[in-house]
């Protein structure tokens, strides 16, 4: 009888419980303390804390100094050696002289392979996410593990080849369509939008997966019953469902895309026309590395971005860190 | 950047999302008016297909096209060469030592840091601050940290000033300034440290949340038994938090493995730096050696492989414990 007690009676039990976290909140508030005064702790944190900003801090710093102070003197001395200008982020941004940065056109480019990037694989990742978790066939256990199977394939063993596919297929098909349509314009960054939506689904397909198989059966029952169709399930109650897992995919798969180098440097040419900022940064690198002042301010240009969505978006982008670590 | 070329810009994009936006309006339609007999495979075929689709034309087929190119000399006859190559040229060997290199100290290192880090600003106060600081190099691109890192390795010959932090705390300290990235094997582990840089602020996340998920009544009982933190650490802490530890080492193994753009943006696989991946880059899009980069490409697979194959068994083992 006493071990069926209702929930809603306070026995004696229950008030045990609710002393017993009282107790256990006491000593939680008691292990701050004791943690704040281990003072090993705590400076081991803050060593890091320092030692983990320090190298971005400076950079940050020397991006706003004039050019000869960057080049003679360290940043630390910035009160010694005062100098601020806005020049460097004019010259790489706005100069127009053809040895200039000229990152504008290349930020505009991050923007427009990214934001494409994202939303191609998310709809076919979502679209195929819900086959396998609620559409029954045969065969869909062996080819859900083909796919999850697929994350493991580097990127590395594909380019090769599709290179030469985009190559042989893609350009000359393009270019036959614009000379039969000439208002269709030379579409010129769809290499990469492919490469990076086939490069994203698998791990996009196995997350979205597990989350859209939790939706309650019950709810998608219920839908079928009452005469709606896959595709006004997948719409109208799937994909609203959804929103969190999407979101923090989302902001996972803008940050990869636009932090991307490998999948650029192969698949984009290298032009103005094409080339994001990593491709034009690590070009400068390479032909201008000691144009500190021009390498500080380009760097910054593109971390503005992801720390905007790193700082504004952290609790998506930490959720989704914690869904994708726990893959398999 | 003129004005015409920022709405030729816009253009593309636009009309790329329009022409995607109407294939799966397309998809859609037909999905829902496919011939009543069979519309329930019609339907799956509508979801699956785009997805299955890219996969097989850019993922499976080329891994299986480049596994095929590795074993194909430059006539394009079966050869061992590729791999001979890669066993014999010190260079090769070099690189194949190098990402040995990299995969063993980085996940451990970056985990080690991350956990001490983790626990050492568990429950402090401002304990979000604190850990936005670390995490935020995970934001950042591997061209970024390697600008900013480079920045800080900055080496200036005689007695000029310093402008690398690195150089200045050694002149600071009396020393003589060491040109770092080109001093092998010195700059290879200058490198390794750039990828713990950014990899700490993930291990640190995950296992914090680890750490949080661990019953407070585990760690009270091991404070009433006595113990001290050390030993509440490796016998509460560790083992509340393996599964955790397994999957951040295997996560950071296997990033670390295909790291590209750090060697890249640094010293290009200069000065005896090169690792797997770069020098796959290397050899196939700038040397137009295809066999040998794909031979590379494959042993960046096989080197995967085994650490993903483990980390299924754990995963399972646990599966089969729950």
């Amino acid at each position: 009888m006493s071990s069926v007690a209702p929930v809603d009676l306070p026995t004696g039990e229950g008030r045990d419980d609710s002393s017993f976290e009282e107790a256990a909140r006491d000593t939680k508030s008691g292990r701050i303390k004791r943690r704040l005064t281990s003072p090993w702790a705590t400076a081991a944190a803050i060593a890091i804390a320092v030692v983990w900003t320090i190298p971005t801090f400076g950079l940050f710093i020397s991006s706003f100094r004039p050019a000869e102070l960057i080049q003679t003197t360290g940043w630390w001395t910035i009160f010694q050696n005062p100098g601020f200008t806005l020049d460097n982020y004019r010259d790489v941004l706005f100069s127009p002289s053809q040895s200039a940065p000229q990152l504008g056109a290349y930020f505009v480019n991050s923007l427009a392979i990214a934001i494409p990037a994202t939303i191609f694989p998310l709809v076919f990742a979502c679209m195929a996410a819900y086959a396998f978790a609620w559409i029954k066939f045969r065969g869909a256990n062996v080819l859900f593990i083909l796919v999850f199977a697929l994350q493991i394939v580097p990127l590395q063993m594909a380019l090769v080849p599709l290179l030469q596919f985009f190559s042989s297929w893609l350009r000359p098909l393009q270019a036959g369509l614009h000379n039969l349509i000439p208002i269709i314009p030379e579409q010129n960054y769809l290499p990469v939008w492919i490469a990076h939506t086939i490069f994203a689904l698998p791990l996009a397909i196995f997350l979205l997966h597990n989350f859209i198989h939790e939706i309650p059966g019950d709810v998608i029952e219920a839908a079928r019953v009452d005469g709606a169709s896959h595709s006004q399930i997948f719409f109208r109650i799937v994909l609203p469902l959804a929103i969190p897992a999407i979101a923090s995919f989302a902001i996972f798969q803008f940050l990869w895309v636009w932090n991307d180098l490998l999948v650029a440097l192969i698949f984009s040419g290298g032009t103005q026309d094409v080339a994001p900022l990593t491709q034009r940064l690590a070009e400068l690198v390479g032909s201008r590395g000691q144009d500190w002042q021009r390498l500080t301010a380009g760097a910054f240009v593109s971390l503005v971005v992801p720390l905007i969505v790193f700082f504004s978006l952290q609790r998506f982008f930490v959720r989704g860190l914690l869904a994708g670590s726990t893959k398999g | 950047m003129t004005t015409a070329d920022l709405l030729g810009k816009i253009l593309q994009v636009v009309m790329g999302l329009a022409v995607f936006a109407a294939i799966v309006g397309l998809l859609v339609f037909f999905i829902d008016r496919a011939p009543k007999k069979g519309r329930d495979y019609w339907q799956l075929v509508g979801f699956l297909a785009p997805a299955i689709i890219l996969l097989a034309i850019g993922l499976i087929w080329p891994a299986i096209r480049t596994t095929g190119l590795a074993f194909l000399d430059n006539s394009g006859n079966f050869s061992w060469d590729n791999f001979i190559w890669m066993f014999t040229q010190p260079a090769a060997i070099r690189t194949l030592i190098n990402t040995v290199v990299w995969v063993l100290l980085v996940p451990t290192l970056a985990t080690a840091l991350g956990l001490a880090y983790a626990v050492f600003i568990d429950k402090s106060r401002g304990e979000r601050y604190y850990k936005a600081l670390v995490f935020m190099p995970m934001a950042i691109s591997f061209v970024g940290a390697g600008i900013i890192w480079r920045f800080v390795y900055e080496y200036r010959a005689g007695e000029r000033e310093q402008i690398g932090l690195l150089n200045a705390i050694v002149t600071g300290l009396g020393g003589e300034p060491v040109q770092w990235l080109q001093t092998d094997p010195l700059n290879t582990f200058l490198l390794i440290v750039v990828m713990i840089w950014i990899q700490t602020g993930f291990a640190m996340v995950v296992l914090s949340a680890a750490i949080k998920g661990i019953p407070a009544e585990q760690i009270e009982a091991a404070q009433l038994d006595g113990t001290n933190p050390w030993q509440r650490f490796t016998n509460v802490t560790i083992p509340g938090i393996r599964g955790s530890l397994v999957v951040v080492l295997t996560t950071i193994s296997i990033a670390t493995l295909k790291v590209f753009d750090i060697v890249r943006t640094m010293t290009a696989g200069n000065f005896n730096t090169s690792v797997v991946a770069n020098e796959m880059y290397t050899q196939a899009f700038r040397a137009s050696e295809v066999g040998r980069g794909s031979a590379l490409a494959v042993i960046l697979f096989l080197l995967v492989l085994p650490i993903v194959i483990y980390n299924v068994n754990v995963l399972r083992k646990q599966r089969e414990i729950r």
